[in-house]
């Protein structure tokens, strides 16, 4: 069943098929998104006008755990079904949840300095995001380190899933510990502490950011299949030129981009 | 790899994959479990007032105070610049003494974390005060409504987690 729903050339037709539908979504909610979040919501009875700062950086920080919960479970699917389609999914996924963390920490370090006192405090929830910010670029400087596609992916998939062990610790570390920064105010016990005016421009803004997210994916997980194509493509021209005897001492990434050709083709 | 094509059928290495995969995560996550418990102490950003009453703070040592400012509780002195407040959990107060520019945030009800540390008559000297906010947003005139209506939580609106 995995495979029916994994198969590259199916992904690649589901994808074109969404692409602009997703492309409409994402304009139309950023557009709508930021003119509530900007102009048309309230203040807050505490922190004024500074609160719309929220309406970027919580959809970030959103964004970072949730790029990074793919990125898991993509590693996960690639290292026991050994799918390219998983892999590439996974690669994909790094750079764009790396960017909303990075987000996520710079509007942090914005909102902090005016309503807390500070740019940065080493409380676990200011900590634990800078460690997934670290654990993104760690692993895609594994993926850029190792020259075989195959070693690569297993060595970055290892990391990405021991990395998992820190999402939960960023969730809940607002509440397991003391911390400067605020508990969660949407996915709480008893419902989001927030009233509707600032509920709707804020929920538009996750609605985006997902679009947004989805749509890159989509594009990086083409691109991804692209560039293995090509690979595959050349790797066989090269061997055709040297004759027989090369083509069958090939490497196993080798036969692992025909097999992606064949279900392409 | 998928294609030696001696040894166990692929089915067969596909489970035995996940069951490794599954077991290695679970003992991970046991290790880093029994890693933040034991840490618990150190994780922890600041003390509440409670935890001096409790004696868990060697006298002189640097260590971050939190709670809420009590009401009514803020004095400024003679200079002008140094300011005292009291520091409460709703259970305890300390007092606290700090010489400097406070944050937008600073009011009397509202979460704050003090660095710094306890003189001799048991007053927190601070060398730095930072505002806590809680996780309630709302429209200021919700607020006011809020207060009127008599359905305003004092002290909850600090929002201090224990």
């Amino acid at each position: 069943m995995m495979h029916r729903f994994a198969n590259p050339t199916r992904f690649v037709r589901l994808a074109d098929r969404m692409l602009p539908w997703l492309f409409i979504v994402t304009l139309g909610s950023f557009a709508v998104g930021l003119y509530m979040a900007l102009i048309t919501s309230p203040p807050d009875y505490q922190q004024g006008d500074s609160v719309r700062i929220m309406y970027v950086h919580a959809p970030s920080a959103w964004m970072g755990l949730f790029g990074y919960m793919v990125l898991a479970g993509a590693s996960f699917a690639s290292l026991v079904w050994r799918h390219p389609l998983a892999d590439a999914a996974a690669k994909a996924s790094a750079p764009i949840g790396a960017a909303f963390t990075g987000l996520a920490l710079l509007t942090g370090s914005l909102w902090g300095q005016p309503m807390w006192g500070t740019w940065w405090v080493w409380d676990a929830r200011l900590t634990s995001m800078l460690v997934l910010f670290f654990l993104y670029l760690g692993y895609m400087a594994l993926w850029s380190a190792i020259e075989d596609r195959q070693k690569a992916s297993k060595a970055a998939a290892i990391l990405a899933l021991v990395g998992a062990i820190n999402v939960p610790i960023i969730k809940f570390s607002v509440d397991w510990w003391n911390t400067l920064h605020q508990p969660a105010s949407i996915m709480r016990q008893g419902g989001p502490s927030m009233d509707s005016a600032m509920l709707w421009p804020l929920g538009i803004m996750f609605v985006a950011f997902n679009a947004y997210y989805a749509m890159v994916l989509m594009w990086r997980i083409k691109a991804e299949l692209a560039a293995r194509k090509i690979e595959t493509l050349r790797y066989n021209q090269a061997a055709r030129q040297e004759g027989p005897a090369a083509r069958q001492e090939g490497p196993a990434a080798r036969q692992e981009g025909q097999a992606v050709l064949e279900e392409g083709s | 790899m998928p294609l030696v094509t001696k040894g166990p059928k692929p089915s067969q290495r596909k489970r035995r994959r996940l069951v490794m995969i599954l077991s290695a995560m679970a003992v991970l996550a046991l290790a880093a479990g029994l890693v933040l418990r034991a840490l618990n102490d150190n994780l922890v950003f600041f003390m509440a007032p409670s935890d001096i009453q409790a004696g868990k703070i060697e006298p002189g040592r640097q260590f971050r105070l939190g709670g809420l400012v009590a009401e009514n509780s803020v004095t400024k002195a003679a200079d002008g610049l140094t300011i005292q407040f009291i520091v409460t959990d709703l259970v305890n107060e300390t007092p606290v003494r700090f010489r400097g520019l406070l944050p937008d945030l600073f009011r009397e009800g509202q979460g704050v974390i003090a660095e710094g540390r306890l003189d001799e008559s048991g007053t927190f000297v601070a060398t730095s005060v930072l505002a806590k906010h809680d996780e309630k947003y709302m429209p200021p005139e919700v607020a006011e409504a809020l207060r009127k209506s008599g359905k305003w939580e004092e002290g909850s609106a600090g929002g201090d987690s224990p």
